[in-house]
């Protein structure tokens, strides 16, 4: 039997001119009593209450029976939303205790070494959160925490999207939105910690500061506008968090909408398999079953931050002290989302040159040309990867990783420059592991970010060509060596037809 | 199959079942003593590490709890939908049109297009006002500091500077008077000796009795240069690793610095240290006109 054929006790039905228009209409106009409510529970009536008003049966039903593809690649852009709604919860109870004022206030805190001390009104909140409000630190190291995983998932996803090929037509628009999220997440971040006041966070304000400072001709306006003067300036505290709290969290509300309403409305992509086509969509109805992995792995992944955001540390202010404009830690490492930016301003040549009077400052070129060059390419990834395939057919199926080696390649390359450029970023931590000078160091990074990504992209490259060539196994082989440990369905499966009947075909 | 065959592994499936619902409800169980556990020590004061792994095991317990529900005891099936083209038919996408454009004649009116375009300009340059009151114009407050000739140098403390407080290779990190704390004033006082420094012209008059004072604002990204290897008499920005010779003129060494840190021309009047005016040039990161201000303090 198809479930949408079920029999439901007959309700009451009018036309529009209030006439009855069926046997239950009739007996509660003659009795007052309508013959249904009787078999009708609690739930029944306020779903029927709210269908009445809003006749949302009809969508919610649909939505129920969409069929969402399993694969675990598929849950790190789920990871990233519920990552957002931890940080929504968490962020609103740092915000019941925050002060965004750089007001000079004298810290009376049990924390000794500071006690009598004038420190800003931000910096003292944050330390009375931290150690006086009764669970504020695990709230705050749970956000602190969940934010770094937050972007790490965003990178992961963003990184599944682009090896499978899920950007192409008709995705490019989604490609185009999700890029924007990594974006505000990663303004999040740095707007995030900069907020406590501490003497790392400002010096981490200080440098984006000077990097806008460095733009030709606007440069200066840029920073005054964005920091209210020049720095250090007692309105970036309260300018970070009205972004913080306010118009970056409202874009990035905005943004998921749409993100998440896109692969409603398009279906989401899948691998292939032995009945997956370009047609069909092949997995598990949204209720109950997927939307309870999902509400599953929402309660996992608050329980990992949790756990973590308990028993490891991060960003103790007290151990950083209160920022003062001439006093810096060292050393002094950004979140690591932004750790490959430092790590390109620490490597790149003293070139600053002058032309015509004007200076194109050192800080230009690693600070702002090379980051924004890297993330315009990312952007348009997808009308780049059209140029490379020469196709710009829709695909609901994904490819793997290897079937196109140019972007393989590419992905593979940009990843590891990233990656060296963070690793750059920490020369100086890494110097005293290694036991070699912060010079030498610099020196080699120089070298490997030029030559590690164009070796990264060779290596691929050859190894994508050498897995193309190989002669192609049967199919079923095929099959599991692409889904490992996936169950195979073999038997009947309920195929939805494209008069939305159902009928059962042979998986 | 046969009969048999066919129970059998009815009744281990009915087993797996129980075995799964078992697990749930622990899980379930889990969460609900974690949480109870969670308001005791809440109560008792609470302690950071056991609060995060009592919540861990609240939210934990319930997340497996649900995907072992989700997993072994609902339908596992494979369902198959139909993907149905999202784009409209030409039809659909001509009537659209039509209700856009054409029916209420609202392309025919080009002058008033045109004019509206201008208007909407206009409203641009109307809603950048509020953006452009953010911050002050920069105008010459880059080329700036609080140093004034005749301003005494101070410490941190407020109090001015005599030279006998530095002992050789000391650092000391000063404002103008009346601006301790100051972003673009700081400065470091640095006792090298008369005999290591090697400034060159006016450069050496503003390094009296082998003491030098150069700005703290790192000329690459800003940071307080905040390291001084008296050794090598180089001083390394801590962010970045740009490193300056504090004897010739701090002039980058190494490192993404490019331009020196300026030198602040400093004497001894009375006993105590005094800035003989403000820097020569701009302090801190460079920016499109650095250069251009030079000529003001010539």
């Amino acid at each position: 039997m198809t479930d949408h054929e079920r029999p439901v006790d007959e309700r009451p039905t009018v036309d529009h001119l209030g006439r009855p228009t069926n046997e239950a209409a009739r007996v509660l106009a003659e009795t007052g009593v309508d013959p249904s409510v009787d078999r009708q529970t609690e739930l029944e009536r306020i779903a029927i209450w709210f269908d009445e008003r809003t006749g949302a049966s009809h969508i919610l039903r649909a939505t129920l029976r969409k069929v969402f593809p399993d694969h675990w690649s598929f849950l790190l852009g789920e990871i990233a939303l519920f990552s957002f709604v931890i940080l929504v919860a968490t962020g609103v109870f740092l915000t019941f205790f925050y002060v965004p004022s750089a007001a000079p206030v004298t810290y009376q805190g049990p924390y000794t070494p500071y006690q009598g001390q004038e420190v800003s009104a931000a910096y003292d909140s944050v330390m009375r959160l931290s150690l006086e409000v009764r669970s504020g630190l695990l709230m705050r190291q749970v956000h602190h925490w969940t934010a770094v995983i937050f972007v790490a998932v965003i990178v992961l996803h963003l990184s599944r999207v682009f090896f499978t090929a899920a950007f192409r037509r008709p995705r490019e628009l989604n490609w185009i939105i999700g890029f924007g999220l990594l974006l505000f997440a990663i303004a999040e971040g740095v707007t995030g910690y900069s907020l406590p006041d501490d003497l790392l966070s400002g010096t981490g304000a200080r440098i984006i500061y000077s990097a806008a400072m460095s733009v030709p001709f606007i440069g200066p306006y840029l920073s005054f506008l964005v920091f209210g003067g020049e720095f250090p300036t007692t309105a970036f505290i309260s300018r970070f968090f009205v972004l913080h709290v306010m118009l970056l969290p409202a874009l990035f509300a905005g943004g998921i909408a749409s993100h998440v309403g896109l692969v409603f409305l398009q279906k989401h992509t899948q691998f292939r398999g032995p009945v997956e086509r370009e047609t069909n969509v092949v997995g598990r109805h949204f209720w109950p079953g997927q939307a309870f992995v999902s509400g599953g792995l929402f309660f996992l992944t608050a329980a990992v931050v949790a756990a973590i955001g308990g028993l490891v540390q991060i960003n103790p202010i007290w151990a950083y002290g209160p920022f003062q404009p001439s006093l810096v830690s060292s050393p002094s490492q950004p979140d690591w989302y932004v750790g490959w930016l430092d790590g390109a301003l620490r490597i790149f040549p003293p070139i600053e040159p002058t032309i015509l009077g004007i200076t194109i400052p050192s800080a230009f070129i690693p600070g702002v040309l090379i980051p924004g060059a890297l993330f315009t390419l990312v952007a348009v990834w997808p009308w780049v990867d059209k140029l490379i395939t020469h196709d710009n057919r829709e695909h609901h199926l994904l490819d793997w990783p290897w079937e196109q080696p140019i972007r393989a390649a590419t992905g593979m390359a940009l990843l590891v420059f990233f990656a060296l450029l963070t690793l750059a970023g920490g020369n100086d931590v890494l110097s005293v592991f290694l036991t070699a000078s912060v010079e030498e160091l610099t020196h080699i990074f120089q070298i490997l970010v030029i030559v590690g990504p164009i070796v990264t992209w060779l290596v691929t490259y050859a190894l994508a060509r050498a897995r193309l060539q190989r002669p192609p196994p049967d199919a079923l082989e095929a099959e599991a060596e692409e889904h490992p440990g996936r169950p195979r369905h073999r038997g009947m499966a309920v195929q939805r037809t494209a008069d939305g009947g159902f009928e059962e075909v042979e998986a | 199959m046969t009969t048999a065959d066919d129970r059998r592994s009815r009744r281990a499936a009915s087993r797996r079942e129980r075995r799964a619902e078992r697990a749930v409800l622990a899980s379930f169980g889990v969460t609900a003593l974690a949480g109870v556990a969670l308001l005791v020590l809440y109560a008792f004061g609470g302690e950071t590490q056991l609060e995060g792994i009592l919540l861990a095991g609240c939210l934990g317990g319930l997340g497996v709890g649900i995907v072992v529900w989700a997993q072994e005891l609902m339908s596992n099936d494979v369902r198959i939908e139909e993907r149905h083209s999202l784009a409209s038919s030409p039809e659909e996408q001509a009537a659209f049109e039509d209700a856009m454009v054409d029916e209420e004649g609202f392309t025919r009116r080009r002058a008033l297009q045109l004019g509206l375009l201008g208007a909407l300009g206009g409203l641009a340059a109307a809603l950048a006002i509020p953006v452009l009151s953010l911050g002050p114009a920069p105008g010459r407050s880059l080329f700036r500091t609080a140093w004034r000739q005749g301003s005494r140098v101070v410490g941190p403390d407020n109090q001015p500077v005599r030279p006998e407080s530095i002992p050789i290779d000391g650092v000391l990190t000063v404002f103008p008077e009346g601006n301790v704390g100051s972003g673009d004033s700081q400065t470091l006082l640095i006792h090298v000796g008369a005999d290591r420094l090697q400034l060159q012209g006016q450069a050496a008059q503003w390094a009296p009795e082998g003491f030098v004072a150069y700005s703290k604002v790192c000329t690459h990204a800003g940071c307080p240069v905040g390291l001084y290897r008296a050794v090598q008499g180089s001083l390394i920005c801590p962010c970045h690793q740009s490193t300056f010779d504090v004897l010739r003129g701090a002039v980058p060494t190494f490192g993404p610095a490019a331009r020196p840190l300026p030198q602040l021309p400093i004497s001894i009047v009375d006993g105590v240290f005094v800035a003989q005016g403000d820097f020569p040039e701009p302090v801190g990161p460079s920016f499109w006109n650095v250069h251009s201000g030079g000529a003001d303090g010539e």
